[in-house]
């Protein structure tokens, strides 16, 4: 897989959030007119994997009432988009944590090797791992 | 309990801030000594836990992210020269050479390159996102 969706409140936000927090990489940011973007990023060592951040605004795909129940259920954290792993979950756990990123649960060993979970800047949650 | 998990937590706190404060202050000049004196490690135990956890030497790093720097200061259309200086190089001889080593191109062909995709995305943006995404969003 090349391309990855993930639906945030605020594609402005979202961009500070991935950029200066988790330290992604801009891959792709072209303008589409009024105020659109296209906007993806790639985690810093995954060059070929293409986050989109994809806002949740009223177009095509979602109609008032679909931003509306999009907006609630990202907001309370129903969606866990993905696992991130590092080389080394303590270093990446006290440096995400030191920039403000809010953690649900510290570093804990699993038989898989070590996990931590955050939500981004939205209430996306995501899995922090260290592989065994 | 998350003390048992987490026994070296100071450590990887000195080192952690180390690292950020070499990514707050790359356009510097870093005294890496200065760096493990303030993380409270001999020179050596600090080389070598950074190397551990990073996977390379703190000048390595600090290297690394000035290049990485330079590139975000490239794609945003900035000379050579003022992306050199910016990111704290002295020699924009030594930047080059180190830029093209790592990166696999000079700065001025890296520079060029962006120039030109962001001359076909102005033009073209349409051509940059996929079919799937452009639908969703009611750009056709």
């Amino acid at each position: 897989m090349t391309h990855v969706c993930v639906y945030v409140l605020n594609q402005e936000c979202a961009f500070d959030f991935y950029t200066n927090k988790l330290g992604f990489k801009v891959k792709m940011d072209v303008p589409m007119g009024a105020g659109a973007r296209w906007l993806t990023v790639t985690p810093p060592e995954q060059p070929e994997l293409e986050i989109t951040l994809f806002p949740v605004t009223i177009g095509q795909k979602f109609n008032v009432e679909t931003v509306k129940s999009m907006t609630e259920l990202i907001r309370k954290g129903t969606f866990g988009p993905g696992v991130f792993t590092c080389k080394d979950i303590y270093a990446t756990y006290e440096e995400l944590k030191s920039k403000g990123v809010e953690f649900m649960k510290p570093p804990t060993k699993e038989f898989y090797g070590t996990e931590a979970l955050f939500k981004d800047d939205s209430g996306n949650w995501f899995s922090l791992a260290q592989l065994v | 309990m998350i003390a048992e998990q987490y026994p070296k937590i100071y450590l990887y706190k000195r080192i952690v801030q180390a690292k950020l404060f070499i990514d707050n202050n790359h356009a510097d000049k870093i005294d890496l000594d200065n760096i493990s004196d303030e993380a409270y490690f001999s020179k050596f135990h600090f080389i070598r836990l950074f190397k551990t956890i990073y996977g390379k030497t703190p000048h390595q790093y600090l290297t690394a992210v000035r290049i990485e720097k330079a590139i975000q200061l490239l794609g945003a259309n900035k000379p050579v020269t003022e992306a050199c200086f910016s990111v704290g190089f002295d020699s924009v001889s030594s930047f080059s050479g180190l830029f093209k080593r790592i990166v696999g191109v000079s700065p001025s062909t890296y520079l060029a390159e962006q120039q030109q995709m962001k001359a076909q995305i102005s033009k073209t943006p349409l051509a940059f996102v996929p079919s799937c995404f452009a639908f969703q969003h009611g750009w056709t």
